[in-house]
């Protein structure tokens, strides 16, 4: 039996992963890949069968925590931004080292167009580089039936698998159709084989030729996968090689057929025969793909620059930003103008008068007050220099506040001030949230304390993993205890509320710390705004029926 | 059938829910929907748009392309005239005039209903205002939905048990303020579109 969800891309592959025997689900929150977890802790399955679903500290805890369930025989998976994949680097890399037990589904979401990120870097990269197989929704059906498909391969080749995610994919809802019966979950059981799972030299380099073997059998595996196809065209001036969403784009503008042969790719490694048998049957070759010319720069190579191969490269595509339709549109009528029955009327004139609208820290927010006070404390110094983080507080480079000077990933500012600090700034601040500090913070935390550096680490603590919509942050209650532990100076460790009418003891306090001449921390705390009232209308709630 | 919609208004004003209600009708009506959203940094008070497609076949593209969409529903006037270029010739504009003014360079209101006026197809009237006479000033939302449903190719019942279904929870005191909302909004179109 089937029944008709409405869901999110995100979603359909939490549930696809709930209905497939999951045990364990862990996570950093991070756009566009939140929802993941979330779904996974709202919904009665996970009660039912007491499946793991707490967040992480970060993303590399939580593949290591993904990790260790696999290594127990059961079915795991752990999700993150594509940037987290970058902080989880070294277990997922190695992952494909030691392999996987019980299957494990390694979920990365990629920004193109960055609409909540620093960069545009493309998840498959990474799979390639690890040797990892990775799958490539186009739609949110695909993204449900991938999770089954995903751990029954994982377990099969005994590796790690990752889904590779979109923006567009993740946050768009369609009707999928999911089942009713769900697969059990596995009973604890170790590996077969155990050397393996301790990457020492002796065994990774036995290891390594398994693994180099295993890649050539999953490119096998991708020639026959049900999400790969090759579709063929009368029209064979062009083979298109189209990617993950990519191929609804495709798909749009032909809604009777594609006239030209098409390879719609979703899993890999790549199923080169399937592709070498495209490039034979057609005189040219468009590669239309989500992200990075991942697929374009492996067919064509660093050398042909002249050839036949279009796409991001050669500029029919936009080689910046996400795919649209409009795109794809463009891309095809540039190789082949007569395809006039592909124009659309021109599209009316954007409005002259519509204003930029960038996001803004709300009212009430308790980060304001902290820039508020550090802004004027900061006045009295020539050249002050503040080392942003990841969070709301980074729109406290825009209008008003103009605070900040550096924004790199998570946990940098504490290191960037420790950076400058050495190199004689002063005074040098670095500015982070709770959840980013006990992300990444901590570790360089430990670095200035152990120099004793001249610098003020500013934990803005509004309780809560804000810029992604408030979910539990992993310091709350101990930030303090932390930095203590960590060996910080009691007496440099100051905490104070951030709250309008303590403007200036704010202010004041940032200058006495900024005045020692060694490293303070100072924790200015109030409950995020938008957190507190949800809490706020839940006890409401609450009293009302009390 | 098949109404390809973009949904506007800034971070926080409630476009989602419209987007759910019309979500949990068509999914009732066994059609096919796409809907992109925006979620994270930008939600923080910026401009927030919503791809919405329905249609009883099924649906490619998860976003509208340029000069696609049968029409623009916006809580705010400004972010209505945001995406222009994506609407059809024949598409219709159908927006709240009540202005959102979070930016020091927000046009003049006069500007911006010139603005409005220099399309043949708009709805636009200060739907805050109206929410707030027949029902609450939080129904504007509904209100805006209501003011829309005549140009979507499905039936008004139909949306309204949507309505049900997504508030339902929330008890039948609040399913009545919006169901009000929504009916405001769809007669005062209707009665626009007998004018002319």
């Amino acid at each position: 039996m089937k029944t008709k969800n409405l869901l999110l891309g995100d979603e359909a592959l939490a549930l696809g992963a709930l209905h497939a025997g999951l045990s364990g689900a862990y996570a950093y929150p991070g756009t566009p890949s939140t929802e993941i977890l979330e779904f996974v802790q709202s919904h009665p399955i996970t009660k039912e069968r007491n499946i793991h679903s707490h967040w992480s500290s970060n993303e590399k805890t939580a593949m290591e925590e993904a990790l260790g369930m696999s290594f127990a025989g059961k079915r795991s998976m752990v999700s993150m931004k594509h940037v987290g994949l970058n902080v989880a680097a070294d277990p997922f890399v190695n992952s494909a080292m030691t392999g996987a037990n019980g299957g494990i589904l390694v979920i990365s979401a990629d920004d193109p167009s960055m609409h909540s990120s620093q960069n545009e870097q493309d998840s498959r990269y990474y799979a390639a580089f690890a040797f990892i197989p990775c799958l490539e929704p186009s739609n949110q059906q695909e993204a449900y039936d991938m999770a089954r498909y995903g751990f029954v391969l994982s377990e099969k080749y005994g590796i790690p698998v990752m889904v590779r995610l979109v923006t567009r994919l993740s946050h768009s809802r369609a009707v999928v159709e999911v089942d009713s019966e769900y697969l059990p979950q596995n009973n604890i059981h170790f590996p077969k084989f155990g050397p393996q799972w301790v990457l020492m030299p002796a065994n990774s380099k036995r290891r390594y030729v398994e693994l180099l073997k295993d890649y050539d059998k999953l490119q096998q595996v991708s020639e026959t996968s049900p999400f790969n196809s090759y579709r063929d065209g009368n029209d064979k001036s062009i083979g298109i090689i189209v990617s993950g969403i990519a191929a609804n784009y495709l798909d749009e503008l032909f809604p009777n057929g594609c006239p030209f042969p098409v390879v719609k790719v979703s899993q890999y490694p790549l199923p080169v025969e399937m592709i070498s048998s495209l490039v034979a049957d057609t005189d040219s070759l468009l590669i239309i793909e989500e992200g990075q010319p991942f697929i374009e720069q492996r067919i064509r190579g660093e050398l042909d620059k002249n050839g036949i191969v279009y796409g991001k490269l050669s500029g029919q595509l936009p080689r910046t930003g996400e795919l649209t339709p409009d795109a794809v549109r463009e891309a095809l009528l540039t190789l082949r103008p007569e395809l006039s029955e592909l124009r659309l009327p021109e599209p009316k004139a954007a409005s002259q008068i519509v204003m930029p609208r960038p996001p803004a820290l709300c009212q009430g927010c308790s980060h304001r007050d902290v820039y508020s006070a550090l802004n004027d404390a900061l006045k009295e110094y020539k050249e002050p220099k503040v080392f942003g983080d990841i969070g709301c507080y980074t729109l406290g480079y825009l209008s008003p506040f103009n605070a900040i000077d550096t924004c790199l990933d998570m946990g940098a500012s504490v290191t960037m001030a420790k950076g400058a600090a050495d190199a004689g700034v002063f005074p040098s601040i670095g500015i982070i949230g709770d959840s980013t500090f006990t992300h990444s913070g901590m570790t360089g935390l430990l670095d200035a304390i152990n120099e004793n550096t001249n610098m003020v680490l500013i934990i803005s603590d509004n309780l809560t993993t804000g810029m992604t919509g408030g979910q539990d942050s992993q310091g709350t209650g101990k930030l303090e205890d932390i930095c203590m532990g960590l060996g910080a100076s009691p007496e440099h460790v100051r905490t104070i509320d951030a709250l309008p009418k303590l403007h200036e003891d704010i202010k004041q306090l940032f200058l006495d710390e900024i005045n020692y001449p060694g490293l303070s921390v100072v924790i200015v705390r109030r409950e995020c705004i938008q957190t507190a009232r949800r809490h706020a209308a839940a006890k409401a709630k609450q009293a009302k029926k009390d | 059938m098949k109404t390809d919609i973009v949904l506007a208004g800034v971070g926080g004003q409630g476009i989602l829910s419209i987007a759910t209600i019309l979500g949990a009708a068509a999914l009732k009506e066994n059609l096919h929907l796409k809907q992109a959203e925006v979620h994270g940094m930008s939600q923080r008070g910026g401009d927030v748009q919503s791809n919405l497609r329905l249609s009883s076949d099924p649906i490619a593209s998860d976003l509208i392309p340029l000069g696609g969409a049968d029409l623009i529903v916006s809580l705010e006037p400004m972010e209505a005239l945001r995406y222009v270029s994506y609407l059809k010739p024949t598409g219709w504009i159908v927006t709240n005039t009540a202005p959102f003014v979070n930016i020091d360079n927000y046009p003049e209101e006069n500007a911006l209903n010139e603005e409005l006026e220099r399309f043949d197809n708009v709805v636009a009237f200060d739907m805050d205002a109206m929410s707030k006479e027949v029902a609450t000033a939080r129904a504007s939302n509904m209100l805006l939905l209501g003011a829309a449903a005549p140009f979507i190719d499905m039936e008004v019942e139909k949306i309204e048990d949507g309505i049900r279904t997504v508030f339902g929870a929330k008890g039948e005191n609040i399913v009545e303020t919006n169901i009000k909302a929504f009916r405001a909004g769809y007669d005062y179109t209707r009665n626009l579109l007998k004018t002319r």
